[in-house]
């Protein structure tokens, strides 16, 4: 166990100037993106004095708290220089499920686990597909998107799952909370915390971000890379299994389009978190704060008198601007490496 | 496989790619849609009835004529997610400069530059930044739909020249051939000819077969890749026009999706998403083969959800199918 942690290290070790810099620039990341954030909030509540209240920061966390949750799942497949599409579907079947099941006077504990349960399940077909087919994961999981969403809609039908079929209790979950921190946010955050310590300081999660960098010096350095990859879906179908139980919790109401195009919105958020589509780089956190960004824009938006039918338009050029972004100061990183290495090779 | 162990493993290749060329992927799906069609013809009532052939192909136009410039794009490599949203984008600048009382000779030239203007942002990004296409496609995806709904919002133009939507909607006198099947048939004739006889053609292939060697051996890889996301943007918005006169409805959601039947049906249609390998005519197959299942499943009542789950099993079994066969076919001759 040991041999395979270290022969895994290399690839993160690298040059030591390198790793130093390119450190540098991923702190300056999540700091550019608490930067943003920070003048994006100021800025509206200069214009809208409530957007700051308890209520308001209330709000903001609620918005969020999904968000964060299936992005950090994404971010993690994200890592291994795959991505998952189907969330959006998987949401949506998973929230109906759970709802389902207390309309018919289920448990609320039971229905999360049932939703988490049901979501690890299809991110196993989904891992299984990617990892031992060996197709290109863009290409199967918006196959596997069509084929949950249909599923769904023929589950579905033209049922509708409403507040009023929900017990009490659980719509609390959705909506309470101490103080302006709801029930939700302290899941998020409980999530987070402990992801992002696993993908840290566990030979695990480590060894998702060795096959990001290279699969197949993954392989060569001992890494089961077909079983690593397949967890990381589970973990995002899970995730995302999460997320539909808490979408439920807080909206109520569920039909057979719930959470499509949502795996849009969550790309989005990782990508400008700054988890790069090439694998290997990037942190759940990153991914978090690029989900706050999103949600954030998106109340702020009417709060300014901005009409809410730009949200799209905005996600998608913020998306752009980010990898955009991220290219260039890589190219610029790599510009000044070669001229320190000339200077003194 | 006996005479393989036989011989050296130089002659088991040439004998494999003798084998592959006889049962290639495009021709299995060309075949595949013979059985179909004739299953139709012949075993299901109305399927050959003129009005149903007419929606079977008028419902299929949109995919089919985008479906040609993405698979030139897949085959040098890359991919566009984005055509759907542009498509939409396109037919809500349609039906807004309309709305506002502009001419439409004008309307539609300018919907057609909005697509090349979208392709160029694509392409750029790709090919200067060297962003990976799929990153960035999904950016536009989003971008291009919001725009579409900045410009019209929630509203529906449907009160265009008369004419217009008869040639949107008509068919030529009493065969089943919709006009807008006309517009596609002579840009499939140009795509092959592109792609299959000219130098053009060959570039993209060795591009998408391998960037490097494409590049030491004098090909314009950027430029090239360049001209054919601005070209997949330009079809993306005439298919936009098309779909917008077709259902004589300019809204800002049309054609969302658009992008998943289209790479649904270039991929099946043997197209490999590693770029370097397929066939126009696969392509074509593809888009046909998928148009007419959905048609016949339509005819037998089934509900459009569980089209959806068909479409998206034939898109994994397509990306998975060609693979498993080859892993198979390695691992017995790893055994023998």
């Amino acid at each position: 166990m040991t041999t395979v942690a270290r022969a895994a290290r290399p690839t993160q070790i690298g040059a030591p100037g390198a790793k130093r810099l390119v450190d540098q620039v991923l702190r300056v990341r999540e700091l550019a993106l608490l930067v943003i954030l920070a003048v994006l909030v100021a800025g509206t509540e200069l214009g809208n004095h409530r957007f700051l209240s308890t209520q308001g920061v209330k709000d903001l966390l609620l918005n969020a708290a999904i968000l964060v949750i299936v992005a950090a799942g994404q971010a993690t497949v994200v890592i291994t220089r795959n991505v998952d599409l189907s969330v959006g579907s998987t949401l949506g079947i998973t929230a109906f499920a759970a709802g389902n099941y207390l309309r018919g006077g289920g448990s609320p504990a039971v229905a999360l686990l049932l939703a988490v349960a049901l979501g690890a399940g299809l991110g196993i077909l989904n891992g299984t597909l990617v990892s031992f087919g060996r197709v290109p994961s863009l290409v199967v999981t918006l196959g596997t998107l069509y084929i949950i969403r249909g599923v769904d809609s023929i589950w579905v039908g033209s049922q509708e799952i409403v507040a009023h079929d929900l017990p009490g209790g659980f719509v609390r979950l959705g909506h309470g909370g101490p103080f302006f921190l709801p029930y939700l946010a302290i899941i998020a955050l409980a999530t987070l915390v402990a992801l992002g310590f696993y993908l840290r300081s566990y030979r695990g999660g480590r060894e998702l971000y060795a096959i990001g960098s290279n699969p197949e010096a993954a392989r060569l350095a001992g890494v089961a890379v077909r079983k690593r990859i397949t967890a990381a879906y589970v973990l995002c179908g899970a995730l995302a299994g999460l997320g539909g139980a808490l979408y439920l919790a807080r909206f109520g109401n569920v039909d057979s389009g719930t959470g499509s195009g949502y795996e849009l919105t969550v790309v989005s958020a990782v990508v400008v978190g700054g988890v790069a589509f090439t694998g290997g780089s990037g942190s759940v956190y990153g991914a978090a704060l690029g989900a706050l960004l999103l949600t954030t824009i998106n109340s702020a938006l009417p709060s300014l008198g901005v009409s809410s039918s730009w949200e799209g338009a905005i996600d998608g050029f913020l998306l752009l601007a980010a990898i955009a972004v991220d290219r260039l100061v890589a190219l610029r990183v790599a510009r000044v490496l070669r001229r320190r290495n000339a200077r003194h090779g | 496989m006996v005479d393989a162990t036989a011989d050296a493993s130089s002659t088991v290749d040439t004998r494999q790619s003798r084998l592959g060329a006889v049962v290639r992927w495009d021709v299995v799906v060309a075949l595949l849609l013979v059985a179909v069609l004739a299953y139709g013809f012949a075993g299901v009532a109305n399927f050959g009835s003129t009005i149903n052939l007419s929606f079977l192909l008028g419902n299929t136009v949109a995919i089919a004529i985008v479906a040609l410039p993405m698979t030139m794009l897949v085959v040098a490599g890359e991919v566009d997610l984005s055509v759907g949203s542009m498509a939409g984008l396109s037919s809500a600048l349609l039906g807004a400069l309309w709305n506002a009382n502009w001419p439409i000779e004008y309307v539609i030239p300018l919907c057609l530059l909005a697509g090349a203007a979208g392709g160029l942002l694509n392409g750029l990004l790709v090919t200067r930044l060297g962003l990976p296409s799929l990153a960035v496609t999904i950016g536009t995806l989003a971008a291009f739909r919001g725009l579409a709904q900045i410009i019209l919002g929630a509203n529906a133009v449907t009160d265009f020249p008369a004419n217009y939507l008869s040639f949107g909607a008509g068919r030529i006198g009493g065969t089943p051939v919709p006009y807008t099947f006309i517009v596609y048939l002579i840009l499939l004739i140009v795509a092959a000819v592109v792609l299959h006889a000219t130098a053009v053609g060959r570039s993209l292939f060795a591009i998408g077969a391998n960037r490097e060697a494409a590049f030491f051996a004098g090909i314009r890889v950027r430029r090239l890749k360049l001209a054919m996301f601005v070209l997949t943007g330009l079809v993306a918005a005439l298919a936009g026009i098309g779909w917008t006169l077709h259902y004589a409805s300019a809204r800002y959601d049309n054609a969302t999706g658009l992008e998943l039947s289209v790479i649904a049906a270039v991929l099946l249609g043997g197209v490999d998403f590693d770029g370097g390998k397929g066939t126009i005519g696969g392509a074509v197959a593809g888009v046909l083969l998928l148009g007419t299942l959905q048609n016949l499943m339509s005819l037998a009542d089934v509900s459009a959800q569980s089209q959806i789950v068909v479409t998206g099993i034939l898109l994994v079994i397509s990306v998975l199918g060609p693979r498993v066969a080859r892993q198979i076919r390695d691992a017995t001759r790893r055994r023998t």
